[in-house]
């Protein structure tokens, strides 16, 4: 099990005391609590992309995270997400590629497509496009990844010619990718498809929609052939405030939550601790509440927790983190190792990857032989041969 | 030939395995009333609506099952629902219910010459596509008869936008209606509220009962996904 801390970078006025940080310092903050992260025993660390204020998300999360490569010593590098709708594959492959050599293998993606309406025509998309966009691009990135000399054409992007990417993949291994989606079953498909990880962020969901959305993944990820339901990658979102007497988090996160742009004037902090992952208490309350995901959703390999929100000053947030590293961490890795099926993997690293590559064992996408979907489409080939014959 | 009626639910990943298995020839109506009083002149007409509805699909052999929901209950959840993904339980239940329905009876007060923000809030939570092609019956309440085409100006196109099959009769109650009935005054002219409501109960009643009965799944049970299988999604389907 992997426990990350992921950020979208938010500019938000403490309510506290009135001050807001400057872009500069939120820059460097998200810096601090990266490294911060890693020396309590975090194992990954995540950043949004964003185009608009309040945020300073980097637009282009490799800048970030190349430099976070040279601060830390084994944090795994991620977003939250990557916006696989408006950027060039192309660019990805690249910038991806090559923050893979510079992190030595400690990265790894999550798709988004981004919700923000203008952010698409400001890089000439079109958000209604937003499932065939996440389709088309992924598919393009796959192959940038996966093989050379390619010749491609699509909707979407000018068409390739004889391309071959550099730098190419670290080991010959494409960083492990991720795709998030709350609400649409076409990217947990997607992630089933490619044998890839699907990333459920439940912050603000009701458990209902987390386990459809798992259960469709994981149910697709067995028809594809890479393995059983219960085998598939699976990462969920959180988010927390502790302090040791459960009635002092609530009265210091009250202020806020109260007036947090994403949470605050709608429905009170008890209503919606009850309804989504949020959870104000102790540290034992955080350790239960994260335990029930697991019914929720079957053994699964990353749980990440959004800490650096809603104002908080970057001082609060670093202790936070040392309470999840004392007190959270080291009670969920061993309730977690031990409620786990031995057949149930780890979450994937880059050895991992390059151990399973040189088995030869790499997810073939859309089904390798013998798994369903290949009889599904072997039965369909031959019905449809049946129907070419003259007379049938 | 007898041609029995199928219920079966489409294919679908977690589809609702069939009707209602009790009751196959029932058919749901829910009773939207967007009344903000207690008692409410709204809610009063919805049910009345809702009883001429039911009467006459018993009349046809149907079981109605009516299902009010009163908005007026459910005003701070919907606020809380505009700014914040979450749904409460009554309010997801509602949706739940209006998603699923056979028929719809749908009641406003005017205000401002429009239907109230909760109505249109309401509505704005509903999904697009969920109800497209369910029969709906409009109703409004106010002052007035001067405020009676509001019916037409305001509530037909946003049912009209939700795909819905709204009918022609809509019924619209103001004030001096409620003292009307039949064999009143005849310099009044105008057909009396309980024949009018008659007319239109049995109108949707006679769309509803030549309709299907559409799939329901149990009660708290999230929407099934339907899966479009990846190479489809791939080759641009």
């Amino acid at each position: 099990m992997q426990f990350g801390v992921f950020t979208i970078g938010d500019i938000t006025t403490d309510p506290t005391n009135g001050t807001t940080p400057t872009e500069h310092q939120r820059i460097k903050d998200t810096v601090r609590i990266a490294q911060h992260a890693e020396q309590a025993g975090f194992e990954v660390f995540a950043t949004g992309q964003h185009h608009n204020p309040p945020f300073v998300a980097p637009g282009n999360p490799p800048t970030l995270l190349a430099f976070l490569a040279a601060q830390t010593q084994k944090l795994i590098l991620s977003t939250a997400t990557t916006l696989i709708t408006t950027m060039d594959p192309v660019r990805l492959a690249e910038d991806y590629s090559y923050l893979q050599h510079l992190a030595d293998g400690r990265v790894d993606l999550t798709m988004g497509r981004g919700n923000t309406g203008p952010v698409y025509p400001w890089f000439g998309k079109d958000i209604r496009q937003g499932i065939p966009l996440a389709v088309e691009n992924y598919h393009l990135l796959y192959r940038l990844w996966h093989e050379q000399n390619i010749d491609w054409q699509g909707r979407f992007r000018t068409p390739l010619q004889d391309f071959t990417l550099t730098p190419q993949p670290l080991d010959g291994v494409a960083p492990f990718v991720w795709h998030g989606s709350i609400r649409s079953a076409e990217i947990a498909e997607q992630a089933a498809y490619y044998g890839d990880g699907f990333f459920h962020n439940n912050i603000f969901w009701n458990k209902e929609h987390v386990i459809q959305m798992v259960q469709l993944y994981r149910q697709r990820y067995e028809y594809y052939g890479h393995g059983k339901a219960h085998q598939a990658y699976v990462a969920l979102g959180g988010q927390a405030f502790m302090r040791k007497n459960s009635q002092d988090a609530v009265n210091e996160f009250r202020p806020y939550f109260d007036n947090a742009p994403v949470y605050g004037h709608g429905p009170s902090m008890e209503q919606f601790t009850r309804m989504t992952p949020l959870t104000v208490g102790s540290p034992q309350q955080v350790i239960e509440r994260t335990l029930e995901f697991r019914d929720w959703v079957g053994d699964y390999q990353r749980q990440m927790f959004l800490i650096d929100h809603a104002g908080l000053p970057t001082d609060v947030v670093l202790e936070q983190i040392d309470i999840f590293g004392e007190e959270v961490l080291p009670v969920l890795r061993k309730e977690f190792a031990a409620l786990k099926p031995a057949d149930v993997p780890e979450a994937p690293t880059h050895e991992f990857l390059v151990a399973r590559h040189e088995r030869g064992e790499d997810p073939v996408p859309g089904g390798k032989e013998g798994s369903p979907a290949w009889q599904d489409a072997q039965e369909r080939a031959a019905t449809a041969e049946h129907a070419e014959q003259p007379g049938a | 030939m007898d041609e029995t009626p199928s219920f079966d639910a489409p294919e679908a990943f977690g589809a609702p395995e069939s009707t209602d298995p009790f009751t196959p020839q029932a058919r749901h109506l829910v009773v939207v009333s967007g009344g903000l009083g207690d008692p409410s002149s709204s809610r009063q007409l919805a049910d009345r609506l809702a009883a001429a509805a039911a009467d006459a699909l018993s009349a046809e052999g149907i079981v109605p099952e009516v299902h009010v929901v009163e908005l007026r209950l459910l005003a701070t959840d919907i606020a809380e629902a505009m700014v914040n993904p979450s749904r409460s339980e009554a309010l997801q239940a509602a949706l739940d219910e209006v998603e699923q329905a056979d028929g719809i009876i749908a009641v406003s007060p005017t205000f401002k010459a429009s239907y109230s923000g909760l109505f249109k809030s309401f509505w704005d939570l509903v999904e697009d596509g969920v109800i497209r092609d369910v029969p709906v019956l409009l109703g409004a309440t106010g002052g007035t008869p001067r405020h009676s085409l509001m019916i037409d100006t305001a509530m037909r196109p946003l049912f009209s936008y939700l795909r819905t099959k709204v009918l022609s009769s809509g019924i619209f109650a103001a004030s001096d209606d409620w003292g009307e009935v039949e064999g009143g005054q005849a310099s009044t002219r105008t057909t009396p509220l309980q024949t009018r409501i008659a007319a239109a109960g049995a109108d949707l009643a006679s769309v509803v009962a030549r309709l299907a009965a559409r799939p329901r799944r149990a009660s708290g049970a999230p929407k099934p996904l339907e899966v479009t299988p990846f190479d489809q999604l791939l080759r641009g389907e």
